[in-house]
């Protein structure tokens, strides 16, 4: 059985609450276990790295001290969480001079990060760790014919680490082929979909997920499916004001991909947080199992 | 007591690279003083020893003061050890008794600390006085040199050299692994700067290498084994089986005619044509005779069909033909094997292989080829459309750290050529992306004036991505080129109907296990390594193996022509020689210590070391031993001995390293 | 306040074999680039890797180096087909016997160098003085001195175990 120590970040708490509830309910059936770390904080999200880089380390690296404790792998759901943590391990034990002041801080707390730990993405854990063959196998209600974007958006795969591929990677294709639905030829599916920019530079961000928005339709999505709580409540809750501001006439829905996978398990839609969006999902996409038309 | 030798030591300054590092003074006084005991007699210092004046200074002592030994300290022995040999020989003295050690490539130029540089220079100096002494007079060996010739590729370097030895009345073996010679050049449409027509200039060349009585050209065949040294090469050639007998051909192309299985040609036509399962692979194909594909032929795959026997009028075909090895004695060999394009899949940004309207340089070529899949036409991947706006992209896969560093130095040419012809067949809109415009060579500059003349848009600006995701309006149903504008610091979006990418030249991907068959050294790229890269470009380290064309490095037809052609004159002057001097480096057995072990006839890679069973004792075959030494290191019994790198010479160098050799020992560095 | 000088740092004596065709064309490229690289390594040209004997080794270390370089061509690369192999087999040998012998192994290291390995090769000098800088001087005549002499014959044996004599 595979056990993690789960992180699951602040946006999973209120505004990305379904990410959460479809991510618990996925993996209890997957059989993976994710044992909430204990006591863990805000990971600093896009910001606090350029206001204080060394306090900014320490408040992840305290997430990562905790979880060294239980000696198991870190998973995060949320891209700028997973990449936060995943960089804080890696400059850290790059650094010794940097662990030292960084340890220094945790000291006061009784803790001491060490190095020796991983830090996934939670759809790295699907789409490798349990990878498309098994995932198959759990598949009861295959979404046939739902034509799905993959977005992966901008911070999964960057800065890249090791020798990833950060032009066309197709690990989250074939984790929807795995689940019946038709992954679409998505042309931005790593572009950025504004991050925070929402909140400082409106218009700039607005006409970035008009971009996106465009894609999917040109790519004859049905649905977009996304990797982090920003990009969904990006690409989702400002739809309305994208329409607004350029005139368009969006009306695409964005989902979790943990809440797709769920529905092609046959979980019941209400437990993987279906029912919160602002954009509804076409009644005929919560009965997978059946052959949906493309959208016009 | 022992006869002291009597030792000359010249510190060369070479201007200030020696000098100004090193206190070449104190130094040659130093030798003077310190080694004294070791049998040196006079120390001089000078600003240029490889000059005549200093090669008269050592020339003079070796006359007036009698030496028997010369130390020069300068530069490297790769590049003037011949020169002070030479010096000494000229006076008298055998010229293996004169050592060049390198106080610039080991010191002067590697060190900052001038005191540390100079005691560094003291030890090498000391270190060669204490070798010198242990060594003997010498002869080298002298080797026949066989006449005839291996060239190893044709195309357009490969058919050069050939032809330059041939019409000088000797006698080449041409070997090519295509059914036909030519080479990428018989794939390009026009040639830079000229436009004159690459099938045109190439074909006469083609057709005189095939007739030429001293040429045996040897297509659709490989070279599968070498043995021997310069001068006396066994090379092992595969003539693989056409399945068409070449005494009865006429080449009337009846057969691929009639043949009914269709091919993607994936070579010739860079995968844009087809081609027959019996076929040539151009129509000015040389040899005529085509080729049966055994891989896709339908008798070979389901033992049926047989048209082409069934057709052809004079009974050539063969299905039963076999592989025909053969042995071939050669005195030197030519590697012309060109390069291969680089894969521009690998870039995936650019959407080659997945967007159909992104082309590479080779296939833009077959575009534009008469004789090419469109009949010359420049049209889209629906084989109809003409383009609007043509995008061509500058250094794909070339001056990047994430493929490779170098520049291949002919695509700004091609992509020149490109704009050109593009503007010229279609009247497009030409958009060139580049990082810089190089144009170097004679008429280059000139032709990209030509194209500025044209009308064609120039962007400095490494293109970012080529992508379907339209946008804006007017960009519909085509491809977006991303690309900043680095002179106006704009980013910009530029539609286009077609993309071209001109793909850099990379090393042949079986590179390196060629050079392991000849043994020559790649560089780490892949590209063969030349003797000297300013000097000596077509020469190897190894004797008897010259390299031409772009297997030593990207480069133009021109560079390509000359350098075959320096490659031919050169063995042409070792053939009218005879004979070659060899290196007299040698192992010899002493009779008298050898046991018998045999331990040393299997360390010889070269199979130079026999066994006499009458008298129980290894000899080395002195024409054999590459003198590599290993064997003198593996004799348990010390009874071999290497010339030029004894044990005795070796162990009195590190005493003097060390300087152990002097009386009162000095102070060790500390 | 008193100023003691800073003590001059211990300078290696190191000895470095190359090969004729790879390693020392390799010293010889980082020369005409003007690469930099410490001065401690004094240079030897052989043929071949392959003709390292074991002796020129410890000659090295007996006559007062404090570390030995043995550089060649990379495997598959050699200039006499495969001798450099055979310099790999004498290494780890002589590995062994230092070792044996109370030497660090650390002192004596190999490397192979191609042609085109220039600044690989001034690199590898650099870290390799550093490391035998660390170890300190070998002081062969001190501690090893002439082993046929008993009381430091018997102070090896005591030392070292393996050297021990073993029953039929």
């Amino acid at each position: 059985m595979k056990e993690y120590a789960y992180f699951p970040g602040c946006s999973l708490e209120k505004m990305a609450v379904s990410y959460h509830m479809s991510t618990r309910e996925t993996t209890r059936k997957l059989g993976i276990k994710l044992n909430e770390i204990d006591d863990w904080n805000c990971c600093g999200a896009t910001t606090y790295f350029y206001i204080d880089e060394l306090l900014a380390y320490t408040l992840c690296a305290r997430n990562l001290a905790i979880a060294e404790q239980t000696g198991l792998d870190v998973v995060a759901p949320c891209s700028a969480c997973y990449k936060n943590m995943y960089f804080t391990v890696a400059h850290l034990k790059k650094d010794p001079d940097l662990a030292e002041h960084v340890n220094f801080a945790l000291e006061e707390d009784n803790l001491h990060f060490t190095g020796d730990i991983n830090v996934k993405h939670l759809i790295e854990v699907f789409c490798q760790d349990v990878g498309p063959e098994e995932l198959k196998g759990k598949v009861t209600k295959p979404l046939t014919g739902v034509r799905v974007a993959p977005y992966y958006g901008c911070q999964i795969v960057r800065p890249q680490k090791e020798k990833e591929d950060v032009e066309q990677p197709q690990f989250f294709e074939d984790m929807l082929s795995a689940i019946g639905a038709t992954p679409v030829n998505y042309p931005l599916k790593m572009r950025c979909c504004g991050g925070s920019l929402m909140i400082s530079s409106r218009t700039a961000a607005l006409s970035m997920v008009r971009n996106l928005l465009q894609c999917a339709v040109d790519s004859q999505a049905a649905v977009v499916a996304t990797a982090c709580p920003m990009c969904q409540v990006n690409l989702e809750c400002y739809q309305q004001q994208v329409n607004q501001e350029f005139g368009t006439n969006f009306s695409m829905p964005i989902l979790y991909f943990t809440q797709l996978v769920g529905l092609a398990m046959g979980i019941p839609a209400k437990k993987l947080g279906f029912g919160k969006e602002f954009v509804t999902l076409a009644p005929a996409l919560l009965q997978p199992g059946q052959v949906v038309p493309v959208p016009d | 007591m022992e006869k002291k030798e009597k030792i000359g030591v010249y510190v060369c300054h070479c201007g200030t690279n020696i000098a100004g590092v090193v206190n070449v003074g104190e130094v040659s006084a130093w030798a003077a003083d310190k080694l004294k005991d070791q049998g040196v007699v006079i120390a001089r210092d000078y600003k240029f020893m490889c000059s005549s004046l200093g090669q008269e200074l050592i020339q003079k002592d070796i006359k007036e003061m009698g030496l028997t030994r010369v130390v020069v300290a300068a530069c490297s022995p790769h590049l003037h050890e011949k020169t002070f040999r030479n010096a000494s020989k000229g006076a008298g003295l055998n010229p293996y008794l004169t050592e060049l050690v390198s106080i610039r490539e080991q010191d002067s130029w590697v060190h900052t600390d001038k005191v540390a540089a100079t005691e560094k220079a003291k030890a090498i100096i000391s270190g060669g006085v204490s070798r010198v002494i242990h060594h003997e007079a010498l002869e080298p060996l002298h080797v026949p040199i066989h006449p005839d010739t291996l060239v190893v590729g044709g195309g357009i370097a490969g058919i050069q050299a050939a032809l330059e030895i041939a019409d000088a009345g000797f006698h080449v073996y041409l070997v090519e692994r295509e059914p036909t010679i030519g080479g990428h050049m018989a794939q390009f449409d026009k040639t830079f700067p000229t436009l004159d027509c690459s099938a045109c200039i190439l074909t006469p060349k083609m057709v005189d290498a095939g007739n030429h009585p001293n040429i045996t050209l040897l297509t659709y065949s490989e070279v599968e084994k070498v043995d021997g040294y310069v001068g006396s090469f066994t090379v092992t050639i595969r003539k693989r089986a056409r399945g068409i007998k070449e005494a009865d051909c006429t080449g009337c192309g009846i057969c691929w005619e009639k043949c009914p299985k269709k091919v993607v040609d994936n070579v010739f036509e860079a995968g844009m044509g087809n081609r027959k399962a019996v076929y040539v692979p151009f129509p000015q194909a040389v040899p005529k005779y085509p080729v049966i594909d055994r891989i896709n032929c339908t008798y070979y795959i389901k033992g049926t069909c047989k048209a082409c026997e069934k057709f052809c009028p004079t009974n050539a075909i063969d299905f039963a033909q076999e592989d025909e090895i053969m042995n071939v004695q050669v005195g030197n060999v030519i590697l012309a094997t060109g390069y291969d394009p680089f894969d521009s899949r690998r870039i995936t940004q650019y959407g080659y292989g997945r967007l159909a309207n992104v082309f590479t340089s080779l296939e833009f070529e077959r575009l534009c080829n008469a004789a090419g899949p469109t009949g010359g036409n420049i049209v889209l991947r629906d084989g109809k459309t003409a383009p609007q706006v043509v995008g061509i992209v500058h250094c794909v896969g070339s001056r990047d750290k994430n493929y490779n560093e170098y520049c291949s130095a002919i695509c700004c040419m091609q992509s020149l050529k490109f704009a050109h012809l593009v503007r010229e067949r279609t009247g497009a809109e030409v958009y060139n992306f580049y990082i810089d415009i190089r144009t170097a060579a004679k008429s280059y500059e000139e032709f990209y004036h030509r194209l500025l003349d044209e009308g064609t848009h120039f962007i400095r600006g490494k293109v970012a991505e080529i992508s379907d995701a339209v946008r804006l309006p007017g960009e519909e149903g085509k491809l977006i080129i991303q690309v900043e504008d680095t002179l106006t610091g704009n980013q910009l979006r530029v539609p286009v109907d077609m993309a071209i990418l001109s793909a850099g030249l990379e090393p042949r991907r079986d590179s390196k296990a060629v050079a392991k068959l000849f043994g020559i050294s790649c560089s780490a790229d892949g590209w063969f390594i030349e003797r000297h890269p300013k000097l000596d470009p077509v020469a190897t380290v190894t004797e008897g193996i010259y390299i031409a064309g772009c297997v030593q490095g990207p480069k133009d037809i021109p560079a390509s022509v000359a350098q075959g052609a320096a490659a031919a004159a050169r063995i042409l002057g070792k053939i009218q020689q005879k004979e070659v001097a060899l290196e007299p480096v040698r192992a010899t057995v002493n009779e008298a210590q050898c046991s018998g072990c045999r331990i040393c006839n299997n360390v010889c890679p070269f199979n130079a070391i026999l066994f006499h069973e009458d008298k129980m004792v290894s000899e080395v075959n002195p024409a054999l031993c590459q003198g590599c030494g290993t064997c003198v290191a593996a004799c348990p019994a010390g009874a071999i001995s290497g010339t030029g790198f004894s044990n005795e010479q070796i162990l009195s160098q590190i005493d003097g390293l060390l300087f152990l050799n002097i009386p009162k020992k000095e102070a060790v560095a500390a | 306040m008193t100023v003691t000088p800073e003590p001059k740092p211990f300078e290696p004596v190191m000895i470095g074999f190359t090969c004729n065709w790879c390693s020392y064309r390799a010293a010889d490229m980082a020369g005409t680039a003007r690469m930099k690289y410490a001065p401690n390594v004094r240079l030897i040209r052989l043929m071949c890797s392959g003709r390292l004997d074991p002796t020129f080794v410890f000659k090295a270390f007996a006559g007062g180096a404090d570390g030995v370089l043995v550089s060649g061509c990379h495997p598959g690369d050699c200039h006499y087909i495969n001798q450099n192999y055979k310099a790999l087999r004498r290494f780890h040998l002589m590995q062994r016997v230092l070792t044996q012998m109370g030497i660090e192994p650390g002192r004596l290291k190999l490397l192979w160098a191609s042609a085109a390995e220039g600044a690989i090769f001034a690199r590898e000098i650099t870290k390799f003085v550093e490391e035998v800088r660390a170890l300190g001087p070998l002081n062969w005549n001190a501690n090893i001195g002439h082993p046929t002499a008993d009381h430091e014959l018997s102070s090896v044996v005591e030392g070292q175990p393996s050297t021990k004599e073993v029953t039929a």
